[in-house]
């Protein structure tokens, strides 16, 4: 304990000097505008402003990104309450409560125990994530290469398993991905692979121009011919502060959000969306007035607000400590640690303490600066929703260019955004996720590098898997969860993740 | 009927099917040592089975024609800038690019005032070049006369 205090005092000198607190500001205030605005997520967001941290060091880089994630995890809540449109995925259930609450005259008091809920909880799961996060690290210097297949394997059969819908289509789309993944140089036998003499797919798809098509450009595909923006309510400044009563209500949930919303993250999947739905789901049946739930019930803004923040730093537990990414946006954020030099995993914590607990530091001082931010600004956030569409999404079609191209300094990667952004529009349109896909190609030459030398390692018997427990009980836990979605199937009744989906699709 | 689950599924089917033919110049080794093309033709198999199952699973799906694609011309626009900037900008530099791309899309596709989309292209051209190119030090391409 006195080493991880010791440890924290070093990472707040980093996180605390002028720069790096000046780059995580600058990453919370663009954070929160990337949330703020429909269409543009974190992903997209870290994946576009990733080229403009080039210039920097490793520490404040990633710390500005950092920023950036979870400053949209905040910012996201407002289009919610104030709009009804989630500015980013996870904000979906705080559409239902929050905005029910806006139209009774009470947004900004909606808006406070949003960011009240998301401070306590991003600090909270700090906490979590500073504890967590180093002897799991320790305990992954165990791991082989058996053991990175059957993890790597399990967080795709987790993410298929959590995400909503149809778990057979998720599965459909993490084999997509993985295959996508498979493009370019194999690294056992150095054979081109699906290259057809384009010498820059040697390297495999990139992460970047991958995810802004999939989510950044797809989007814009798919919204920008809509032409009237919707009606905003705007809230006064001094109508943010909640009434003891609303305190109150918020205070258990916000509780109850910050423990589920980490453990949630933990787990690979889209943890943000899935810890707001659960963290609904479970105030609802808490609560002594359930009818509340719908037309502007306190709990239903707390709870899920929270749970989505407190899902972020958990979400950084197994990508710091392992080097594994739970889902597409620490997909993202690990890529763009290897950008700057940084291999995150098991050998992080010792050789780069600094980063690490600075980063660690910097996640409390993030969360203090958006606390501030959020509420008096939150007028000013809003002013930017007024931007007509027409004007906005050229703005934001450009930035995908440029972010795309300037990863690489690659024209291929323009080609293979658009190609994402296509094929993202038209899974959308016939219902599927595109979260795995991301999550695939990320994956995917790790996936196969395990696998095959832990064929090596086993002189090609597969017994290996089944031997070595730790990859025995990952294999048998994701296999359990294939069974379990079976079961539904068989019953053909809604399970949790189709409601899920009709949540998202606004039918609930 | 013609549903969206049976046309995904089908889909999936089709490419999993193109990766199989594809792979076939590549060595595919053995279970117990597996060569280039093993995993590539594992997964396809596994897209195979998986589309195949949509589609055969999908009779209960919405009718394709029930899926609107009423901002169709707007895609397509934003296709073709997209495809432009691509084609251009190595060509002709990132600032001549982007605000042919935006005058296309503001003049054109949204069909502001000339004057507005003029100011606006020649504005966000250069304002994102001077922040990232000469602030941020990103590099961005420059085509003929250094533009």
């Amino acid at each position: 304990m006195l080493e991880t205090l010791h440890n924290l005092a070093v990472g707040f000198s980093v996180a605390l000097s002028p720069p790096v607190l000046l780059y995580a500001f600058v990453g919370c205030v663009i954070g929160t505008l990337v949330g703020v605005l429909p269409g543009v997520g974190p992903l997209a967001g870290i994946s576009l402003l990733l080229p403009a941290t080039f210039g920097m060091d490793a520490t404040r880089a990633i710390v500005m990104l950092a920023g950036i994630y979870y400053g949209a995890m905040y910012g996201g809540s407002t289009t919610s309450i104030l709009m009804r449109i989630p500015g980013e995925a996870a904000s979906v259930m705080t559409c239902i409560d929050g905005y029910a609450m806006a139209r009774k005259g009470r947004a900004g008091a909606a808006l406070a125990i949003a960011a009240v809920g998301s401070y306590v909880a991003g600090s909270a799961s700090v906490i979590g994530l500073m504890l967590l996060a180093p002897p799991l690290a320790a305990f992954a210097l165990r791991f082989g290469p058996p053991e990175y297949f059957a993890l790597l394997l399990f967080g795709l059969l987790v993410l298929a398993y959590m995400s909503s819908g149809s778990m057979l289509k998720s599965l459909a789309m993490a084999a997509l991905g993985l295959l996508l993944g498979m493009i370019g140089i194999d690294q056992m036998s150095g054979y081109f692979r699906f290259a057809y003499g384009v010498v820059e797919l040697g390297d495999g798809l990139g992460v970047v121009p991958v995810a802004v098509g999939l989510f950044g450009l797809a989007e814009i595909l798919a919204t920008a011919g809509q032409a009237v923006p919707p009606k905003v309510i705007e809230p006064r400044l001094r109508e943010l502060l909640p009434s003891r009563a609303e305190w109150r209500d918020a205070a258990a949930p916000i509780g109850r959000g910050t423990v589920l919303g980490f453990l949630v993250g933990i787990i690979p999947g889209s943890a943000h969306i899935i810890s707001s739905f659960v963290s609904y789901a479970l105030e609802k049946k808490l609560s002594k007035r359930p009818e509340e739930f719908g037309h502007g019930a306190v709990a239903g803004v707390a709870g899920p607000e929270s749970a989505n923040n407190s899902a972020t730093s958990g979400a950084f537990v197994p990508m710091l400590a392992l080097g594994v990414p739970s889902g597409p946006i620490p997909a993202v954020m690990l890529a763009a640690m290897m950008v700057h030099g940084v291999s995150p995993g098991p050998l992080l914590i010792r050789q780069q303490p600094e980063l690490f607990w600075g980063f660690i530091a910097s996640m409390y001082v993030g969360n203090l600066v958006l606390l501030i931010l959020n509420l008096p600004l939150v007028g000013l956030f809003v002013n930017l929703l007024r931007v007509p569409y027409p004007y906005l999404y050229p703005a934001i079609l450009t930035f995908s260019i440029l972010g795309v191209y300037a990863v690489n300094g690659s024209v291929v990667d323009v080609w293979i955004m658009l190609a994402m952004g296509v094929l993202g529009y038209i899974l959308r349109k016939l219902g599927f996720e595109t979260a795995p896909i991301v999550l695939g190609v990320v994956l995917a030459p790790m996936i196969e590098l395990a696998l095959r030398q832990s064929l090596a390692m086993s002189d090609g018997h597969y017994a290996i898997f089944f031997q070595r427990p730790i990859a025995a009980a990952l294999l048998a836990v994701g296999l359990g969860m294939m069974l379990l979605s079976l079961r539904s199937f068989i019953r053909r009744g809604l399970d949790w993740r189709a409601r899920m989906a009709l949540a998202e699709k606004g039918e609930s | 009927m013609l549903t969206v689950d049976r046309v995904a599924g089908a889909g999936l089917a089709v490419f999993a099917l193109v990766v199989l033919w594809q792979s076939r110049v590549l060595p595919l080794g053995s279970l117990a040592n597996p060569g280039p093309a093993y995993m590539p033709v594992a997964l396809a198999m596994l897209l195979l089975i998986g589309g195949l199952a949509i589609a055969v699973l999908g009779r209960d799906a919405p009718a394709l024609r029930s899926l609107g694609f009423d901002e169709w011309r707007h895609a397509v626009a934003i296709f073709a800038a997209c495809a432009f900037a691509a084609l251009a900008l190595e060509r002709l530099g990132y600032r001549l690019t982007i605000f042919l791309a935006l005058l296309f899309l503001l003049g054109v596709v949204e069909r502001k005032r000339p004057v507005v989309a003029v100011v606006f292209a020649l504005a966000f051209a250069a304002g994102t070049y001077l922040l990232f190119d000469t602030l941020l030090r990103v590099p961005l391409p420059r085509g003929p006369f250094g533009l």
